[in-house]
Order: structure tokens, then C-alpha cells, then sequence
């Protein structure tokens, strides 16, 4: 991705500029302590930034603060494929105004902590989920499943636009399960307000009746992301949205995500650390399972307070 | 897809001679073993072969087809003659061969889709959906006459016998109602188990994504994996409807196999399903040269529009393979 302004050297975050946290209040319950490695580096302000300056340098730069507000608290959650854990009692808040960013290596349990925030861990039978997850106070294990997945919406790693046209992707979601009701022109506000939103009506105006999967790869995954705003939902997750696009489509994707923080709260799971670091307010770096450690992205990637996290980043491990 | 940009290395780039027109260098098997070499070429002889052997047929039908049909065979109807001349030609076995299809398929085709979307959605408990996977597969081997066996003692019996004549309450227990049922289990199988695949191949993100907006599985099925696999669909009614117009066991024992359509009452439509008839297979089963009729040269026309059938119905299967192939996802 080009810069266009010299990089800051350092920089507050909107969300650190709102809600002011302390960096050690960030995850204050968390077994920190208890799984770390030792090498007594647990206290990493100050330490060694040097590693890590080249992220610091690629930060994308002038965003306007965001009031934040909580909508979902991850409470102690683990979570269990039969007997082998893959999420061990992790706490998080989830805000909107933030793009939090779930970095890790493979396997380390980012994705099934993603899938459990909107309860399709449960789609997989050998799962088994223990803590709690609330959305705006309510714990949503009390939701209708279909009632919570229209509030936290998703969008996967491969764009999976469904096999009708860009117009009807839309209409789908807003259309009452499988009826065909409302007709069309009741839907056309909605419709082209999800593809505005999403960056992408100026490029489909004139062809919504076009089979959506001829769309380009960009524009297919802006289509999905199109899709999951059409609910209106109040979280939006995004798994690895990037993975399979070029840099291109990408950075459009990264700008628009960076936009959306504003009306939902974002989570994005991401294997690309440069990404995390772009667009991310507050990242938190997952190993095998436990949450590592937790914070704004500029001191996350500056200032690791955990060796395993300073490890990570600056490419010791992945 | 990425089969294709797996095995597409980049060529180690060739040293050209300086001057002289440039060739690219291609794999030779002059470096193979012996086996290998006979191995390959008994594998070209064999393909050439079997090609050779399906073109015979089709060219020989083709041509035996071309010399005997008349257009007047199409539109008359059999009757009895002492000459080949005078023996009519086949409209009523075109009728039956097209309503017995459209019983058949009218009953496998929402049966089968039915039966491949619960195996492939929903197929729990596991033992239950073994089950009906194996009497799936086990109708498939199933020999069609003796489903058309089993169709006799059906259809005989008096609960049934509304579906065929009644005559001094003895059912007769042979119409095209009877032969379409039976043959709809000819059918069942190739629906079930292409539209099986079909859905099969549809990524599980795609299902996720629909569940991830909030639908349930049913609407998710409904508007989104029917559409999806609509060229399997379409496709295993293809195949099954190829099936059931080549069946000639059900159609013998099951359709009465009279020369003309023989209602049964008066109700015009039911009544033509209740009664009797032939298709065109039953038709050449009866008019080969071994056959009970012995008029080859009718045999050989009716083959020829039999098999002209077949041939389109592979054409749309194949159309609609190839398209259920393109424009997915990865």
C-alpha cells in the first residue's frame, strides 16, 4: 500500500483519544502472567521498538476519532472441538467505533473465537462453548440464533456472492427467510443504501440484474460485505475478507472497513500483520488457544508487553 | 482451477541456436521404459477400438434408420397387415414411450431432489441415512425386471385397482399408470445421486453465509442450494428420463404392451393412463427380426428415433454439465 503522508512517529489512536485506557487496563483479568514464557519481558513498554518499526512506519495515517460504544463483552469464553480445546477463557470487548483485529498463527483459535460471536460454532456438532458472550448486555446464548446472525453479520474469506443477481444477493437478506416478498420496489432503497455503504453502487448501478458471481473478486467480497450491512447489523465480522483478493481490491477493502467502524463494530480475523496494523484500533494476538495479549494496535506493535507477542510481530514465529 | 496453476511451471527456458527457425522442445518417450511404452499403446488402441465399436452402432442404426423411416410412420399408428407396407407406423409408441416418461419423472424427480437434499443437508440420524444411501445404490443394481415383477403383485391388488381396468372384480393390474410408477424407480437413483453431488459441491461457506445473515436452513436450502445446483437438477432428470424411455422389461410386463392405446372408461385423459399401450422400445421388442412381429425394417426406423432421442437428451445433459462447472465459487 503507497503512503501519502509521511508516517507519524507516533500516534494516538481514536480509540485510545475516547476511552482512554491505561495500558495495563486494557486486559486486566487475564492470566497473562500465569503463561508466559518467562524471559521477564511480561512489562514490554520501552522495550526494543526496533523490531517492530516497520509496521510503525506503514500505519495508515489521519482518521477522525470515533466515539466508541460497547456492544458485545466476551467473558471468560473457552471453546472445545470434543476434547481438544481451541479457545482457552478468553475476555475481550468489542466496541463500535473500533476495528479489532484477531492476529495470530494458524490454528491458533482467532476464527473459532470470530465464529462463536455470532454462534456458527454451533453449525459444527463436536463444539462445545463455555463463559459468555453478550451483545449490548444480553447474553446471547439467550437469542434466536437467526435473530442474533442479523446483528452480527459475517463475511467469509472466499467471496461467496449466491448465485443470483447483485440486486436479489441484497433482497435476499431482506427479504423474511425463504419468501419472495417484498417485490422489488420496495427493496431498491434498501438495496442501493447495503451497496453505498459497501463502496460498490457506483460500480453496479446499471447492471443489478447481473449474475452477481460475474463480478470481479474485489468486487464480489464488497458485495458480501454489502450483504452483511444489508441486516443492519450492530457487529460485523470479517474473516480474513483479504486473503483471497489483490492488493488492489484490498486496500479498497481495508479503506471502506476503516470507514464502517463508525456505524458497527468491526472484528477481523487477519494472518497479514501489515493489515492488522493498518486498519486495527486495538489487536489482540492469540497463541494456541489463549489470548496472549491485548491493546491498541500503535502499542501493540510498538511496545509488545509479552515476548511471544514481540516474537510474532516482528516475524520470530508464524 | 488450481490444479491448473499448480502444475503450470514455468518451462526452463531453452538455449535457441543462434540462427535457424525456433522450435519449442516437447516431452518425448523415447527416454520411457518398454512397459511403459506398451502400456500406452495398448491404452490408444483400446480407446480407438471402443470408439470404433460406438460409431459402428450409431452409423449402422443411422443408416438402416435413414433407409426404412417414412414421415408417415410418425403419424399413423400400428395396425395389423400382411405386409410391412400395410402395418402402419408408430405415433401410438411415441405417445406411450412420452407418457410413460412423464409419469415416471413427474414421481422421481421431487421424490429423488427430495431424497438428495436430505441425504446431503440434514442425513441424521447416520444409521438412517446409510440405509436409505444403500437402498438407494441397491435400486440402482436392482435388474428392471424384476422391479416390474414386484410391479405385477403391486398393482394387482385391489387397493390399487383404480390405477388399471377392473373387469368382474379381477384388477388387470397393467396401464401406463403402473408402468410409470415402476419405472420411476429406474429414475429415482440417477436423480438422487446427481443431484447429491451437486449439492455436494457447493462450498460450506456459501451455506454459512446465508445461516450468517440470519436464514434459516430450510429458507438457505430453498433460495440458495436448489438454485445453485439447478444444472444437477436438471441434469439427473435428463439421465433419469434417458433410463426410463430405454427400459423395455417394466414396459413388456407392466404396459400391456398392445399395439394402439386402449383406454380404460371414458374420463379421456385418466382413462388413456389407466388403459394399456407400447413405447418404443416394446415396439422394436416386438418388430426385431427375432421378435413376435418380425418386421425389421419398422424395428430399425423406431430405433432410429429412440436413439435420436437418447442423443439430444445427452446433448442437454451435457450443455448443463458444462455449465454447472463454470461461474462458481472456489
Amino acid at each position: 500500500m503507497e503512503l501519502r503522508k509521511p508516517p507519524p512517529v507516533r500516534r494516538l489512536t481514536p480509540a485510545s483519544v475516547v476511552t482512554p485506557r491505561p495500558e495495563g487496563a486494557d486486559a486486566p483479568t487475564l492470566p497473562y502472567g500465569q503463561t508466559s514464557n518467562g524471559n521477564g519481558s511480561t512489562n514490554g513498554a520501552g522495550a526494543a521498538p526496533a523490531q517492530t518499526s516497520g509496521f510503525v512506519s506503514a500505519r495508515r495515517d489521519v482518521r477522525p476519532p470515533v466515539a466508541t460504544i460497547e456492544r458485545m463483552q466476551v467473558e471468560d469464553v473457552s471453546i472445545a472441538y470434543g476434547t481438544k480445546p481451541a479457545v482457552k477463557s478468553v475476555s475481550l470487548p468489542i466496541r463500535q467505533g473500533e476495528v479489532l483485529a484477531l492476529i495470530g498463527p494458524s490454528g491458533c483459535g482467532k476464527t473459532t473465537l470470530l465464529r462463536s460471536l455470532n454462534r456458527l460454532t454451533e453449525l459444527t456438532k463436536t463444539a462445545s462453548l463455555s463463559g459468555r458472550i453478550t451483545l449490548d448486555g444480553v447474553d446471547i446464548a439467550t437469542l434466536e440464533p437467526t435473530a442474533l446472525r442479523r446483528r452480527v453479520t459475517m463475511v467469509f474469506q472466499q467471496p461467496n456472492p449466491f448465485p443470483m443477481s447483485v440486486f436479489d444477493n441484497i433482497a435476499y437478506v431482506l427479504r423474511e427467510q425463504a419468501r419472495r416478498r417484498p417485490r422489488r420496489p420496495a427493496l431498491r432503497a434498501p438495496v442501493q443504501d447495503a451497496l453505498a455503504r459497501a463502496g460498490l453502487l457506483d460500480e453496479v448501478a446499471d447492471n443489478l440484474d447481473h449474475p452477481a458471481l460475474r463480478l470481479s473478486g474485489g468486487q464480489q467480497q464488497r458485495l458480501c460485505i454489502a450483504r452483511a450491512l444489508a441486516a443492519q447489523p450492530e457487529v460485523l465480522l470479517l474473516d480474513e475478507p483479504c486473503s483471497a483478493l489483490d492488493p488492489q481490491s484490498t486496500k479498497v477493502i481495508e479503506d471502506l472497513i476503516v470507514k464502517l467502524r463508525e456505524e458497527v463494530a468491526v472484528v477481523i480475523v487477519t494472518h497479514n500483520l501489515q493489515q492488522a496494523h493498518r486498519i486495527a484500533d486495538n489487536v489482540a494476538f492469540m497463541y494456541l488457544g489463549e489470548l496472549v495479549e491485548y491493546g491498541s494496535a500503535t502499542s501493540l506493535f510498538a511496545n509488545p508487553r509479552q515476548q511471544r507477542t514481540k516474537d510474532y510481530v516482528s516475524g520470530a514465529f508464524g | 482451477m488450481s490444479a491448473g496453476t499448480i502444475t503450470a511451471q514455468p518451462e526452463p527456458r531453452p538455449s535457441p541456436p543462434a540462427s535457424g527457425p525456433r522450435r519449442s522442445a516437447v516431452e518425448s518417450t523415447a527416454s520411457w521404459r518398454l512397459t511403459d511404452r506398451l502400456g500406452l499403446a495398448i491404452a490408444w488402441v483400446l480407446g480407438l477400438l471402443f470408439c470404433a465399436v460406438c460409431a459402428a452402432i450409431v452409423i449402422f442404426l443411422f443408416i438402416q434408420g435413414i433407409r426404412y423411416i417414412r414421415p408417415e410412420l410418425l403419424v399413423t399408428n400400428p395396425h395389423v397387415g400382411f405386409d410391412q407396407n400395410e402395418t402402419g407406423g408408430f405415433l401410438a409408441p411415441m405417445i406411450g414411450t412420452f407418457l410413460v416418461a412423464a409419469i415416471a419423472i413427474a414421481i422421481a424427480g421431487p421424490v429423488g431432489v427430495g431424497v438428495a437434499v436430505w441425504l446431503s443437508e440434514y442425513g441424521r440420524p447416520v444409521g438412517l441415512a446409510r440405509l436409505v444411501e444403500s437402498t438407494v445404490e441397491m435400486l440402482a443394481g436392482a435388474p428392471s425386471v424384476v422391479l416390474a415383477l414386484f410391479g405385477i403383485l403391486l398393482f394387482e391388488t385391489h387397493p390399487l385397482g383404480f390405477l388399471s381396468e377392473i373387469n368382474g372384480g379381477v384388477v388387470f393390474g397393467k396401464s401406463f399408470f403402473a408402468a410409470g410408477a415402476m419405472l420411476s424407480l429406474v429414475a429415482l437413483p440417477l436423480v438422487v445421486s446427481t443431484v447429491r453431488e451437486g449439492l455436494q459441491a457447493i462450498p460450506n461457506h456459501v451455506r454459512e453465509a446465508s445461516y450468517a445473515v440470519g436464514k434459516t436452513k430450510i429458507a438457505t436450502i430453498r433460495r440458495v442450494l436448489l438454485p445453485a445446483a439447478r444444472p444437477s437438477v436438471i441434469t439427473g432428470h435428463m439421465l433419469g428420463i434417458g433410463h426410463v424411455i430405454g427400459d423395455t422389461a417394466i414396459i413388456v410386463l407392466l404396459l400391456g404392451d398392445t399395439q394402439t392405446l386402449q383406454g380404460v372408461g371414458h374420463v379421456p385423459v385418466w382413462g388413456t393412463l389407466r388403459g394399456t399401450g407400447s413405447t418404443l422400445t416394446s415396439y422394436i421388442f416386438d418388430n426385431a427380426p427375432t421378435g413376435d412381429l418380425n418386421q425389421p425394417n419398422k424395428a430399425y426406423a423406431a430405433a432410429f428415433v429412440l436413439l435420436a432421442i437418447i442423443l439430444v437428451l445427452n446433448l442437454i445433459v451435457d450443455v448443463f454439465g458444462r455449465r454447472s462447472k463454470e461461474l462458481l465459487w472456489s
